[in-house]
Formats: structure tokens, C-alpha cells, sequence
């Protein structure tokens, strides 16, 4: 009898630990698959959108190219920091970090393009080429968007990918339409696809 | 089996008596486990819920990849639990179900993965030599 419990003792713990660890991988697997839905904050983008308009405004009445430059080289940095906040607020609000791994897997995919973006506008500014930036930025930053949101709810590729045509339309189109698209893209699509998100998708 | 074992359906134990488990046993833990959400696909809506305050039936059965049958027994399961709140309203004239975590379906998943690290601590292979 006494050659009975050891066997018992020996395979149970094993088999609860096991159990245990996996279990807590499954729940860990369902939170980010499902954590992705929500990381992107639709209430940043509505905001982001607003500033946008204003930016285009302001781009529009502005005198000479540098200013124009400042201009929207100042709402990039806003939008930045508009969709920086309201994500950490978001993932606060669902009350748990590992949404902020969704969200960090967002940026980290729509990084690259917008790196590259920041180079080539430094590359046209120095040439003299600013007229092609409108193109560069829509294109860049719509297909980060496309990356990142490629495992998001379906608005955000979407709108990536809205933002990718637009920039394909501003690459044929009269530089004096810059800011109009600008503000069409930055300004509307945010609008209307933060809209969809905060809506349907938790703020 | 030193431990006091506890008749096991509820989920009674609390996190506090569980805190002490390196006097209480890895069986003893895993009995007084919440057999609602102890349920593969019970434990994957809620812990869906709780990063997101809001998932429709579609969502929920994307991300799950499950079928509607096995999601609405289980989503039934969690709302008789109280776990789970569940919203039926229509868009036009399309029906949206929409479904929420409760504050108990919150403290229920909280227990559970303290439950879980317990029972890690308590049947740790190293542990016993």
C-alpha cells in the first residue's frame, strides 16, 4: 500500500502544472488574439481627424513652402501624440496591459513606412521636391496603417488602404489639390474611420 | 492530502486561502477551480471580454473560431452565471447581439488565474525532491 502514493504523488503535481501553464497560454492566446480588435482608439483618430482639417487650413492660407512644411510637420507630431495618449488611455480603460500588446504590435509594423516616410521628406525637402510630399505621406502612411492593421478589425486596413489610394490620386493630380487631399485623408478618413472604431469597437 | 478539501462546484476557494499555497496542496487547488469558466471555450469569451469592453456575436465567433451553435450554449452558460451581460438590438434591420463582461464575470477570471499560478506554485515539478 505504501508503494502507492509515491506513484500518485510523482504523476499528479506534473500533470496539474502542465495543465496549469497551458491553461494560462490559452487565456493569454485568446486576450491578444482578441485584444487586437480594440488596441487602435477611434476617439484619437476622431481628434487626429480634427486637428487635420485644421492643419490643412492653416497649410492652405500659409505663405511659402517652409511654412507650409511647419505646418504639417506640427499636426504630424500632434497626431502623434493625440494617438500615442488615447491608446494608453485606451488599454487602461479595458483594465488590462495585455492590450497594450496588440497595440505595440501596431506600431511596430506601421514604424518602417513611417521612418521611411520622415527620411524622404527630409531626401524632397532638400531637392526642392516638396510637391511630391502630399503623394509620399498618403502612400507611406496608408500602407502602415494597411501592416499594422492587418490582424485589427477590419476598418483599420481598410482605411489603410483608402488612405493608399488617395495617395496613388494625389501622385497624378495638380499640387494645388496638396491640401485638399491632405485634409481629405487625414482629416476625413480619421473622422469617419475613428468614428467606425469608437462606435463598434470599444472607444 | 492535508489539506481541508472543499466541495468543489462553486468557486469558493478565494485568492487569500490560495495565497498560502505552499501549505495547501496542488489537488486541493485544482478542486475548488470555477467549473463554469474552467470550460475551454467558456475560459476564451470571457478572457476575450476582458480586453474588450464590447464583442458582437460575429466577433466573438471570429476570434474564437467556433461555430454558433457552441457559442451561443457556452455565452448562454456565462449569462445564467452571471458572468457575462448580453444585449440583443437591432442595426436597420439586421439583429446585433452584444456582449459584455460583468464585474463577477471580471473577479471570476481574476480568481481563476490566481488559481492558476497557485496551482503552478503547488505542483511545481522542482518543488518536492
Amino acid at each position: 500500500m505504501g508503494a502507492v502514493r509515491p506513484i500518485r504523488s510523482t504523476a499528479a503535481p506534473i500533470g496539474l502544472h502542465d495543465q496549469a501553464m497551458d491553461n494560462l497560454r490559452f487565456i493569454r492566446d485568446a486576450m491578444e488574439n482578441a485584444g487586437s480588435f480594440t488596441a487602435v482608439p477611434g476617439v484619437g483618430g476622431i481628434l487626429v481627424g480634427a486637428t487635420a482639417f485644421f492643419a490643412a487650413f492653416a497649410a492652405h492660407l500659409s505663405s511659402g513652402s517652409r511654412a507650409w512644411l511647419a505646418v504639417w510637420i506640427g499636426e504630424a507630431f500632434l497626431a502623434l501624440a493625440i494617438g500615442l495618449g488615447f491608446s494608453a488611455r485606451k488599454a487602461r480603460r479595458a483594465g488590462n496591459a495585455l492590450l497594450s500588446r496588440s497595440f505595440h504590435r501596431f506600431v511596430f509594423a506601421m514604424a518602417p513606412p513611417i521612418a521611411a516616410g520622415a527620411v524622404i521628406t527630409i531626401m524632397l525637402n532638400g531637392a526642392g521636391l516638396i510637391h511630391f510630399l502630399p503623394a509620399v505621406w498618403l502612400l507611406l502612411y496608408g500602407a502602415g496603417v494597411a501592416c499594422g492593421g492587418a490582424f485589427s478589425v477590419r476598418a483599420v486596413p481598410v482605411m489603410g488602404l483608402c488612405f493608399l489610394l488617395l495617395g496613388a490620386i494625389a501622385a497624378v493630380t495638380p499640387a494645388a489639390w496638396a491640401d485638399a487631399l491632405l485634409a481629405l485623408g487625414f482629416g476625413g478618413f480619421h473622422l469617419v474611420f475613428g468614428w467606425i472604431i469608437a462606435r463598434h469597437y470599444g472607444g | 492530502m492535508a489539506a481541508k478539501s472543499s466541495s468543489a462546484a462553486k468557486p469558493v476557494a478565494g485568492p487569500r486561502a490560495l495565497n498560502d499555497a505552499g501549505t495547501v496542496s496542488a489537488t486541493s487547488v485544482a478542486a475548488s477551480l470555477d467549473r463554469i469558466i474552467h470550460e475551454r471555450l467558456r475560459l476564451a469569451i470571457v478572457s476575450a471580454l476582458s480586453v474588450n469592453p464590447v464583442l458582437t456575436f460575429a466577433e466573438l465567433k471570429r476570434v474564437l473560431a467556433t461555430t454558433d451553435g457552441n457559442l451561443s450554449v457556452h455565452s448562454r452558460k456565462l449569462e445564467d452565471a452571471g458572468y457575462i451581460a448580453v444585449e440583443k438590438k437591432f442595426e436597420g434591420r439586421v439583429p446585433r447581439t452584444e456582449y459584455r463582461l460583468t464585474g463577477a464575470g471580471r473577479a471570476a477570471l481574476e480568481r481563476y488565474l490566481t488559481h492558476m499560478e497557485a496551482l503552478i506554485r503547488a505542483s511545481r515539478p522542482d518543488k518536492k525532491a
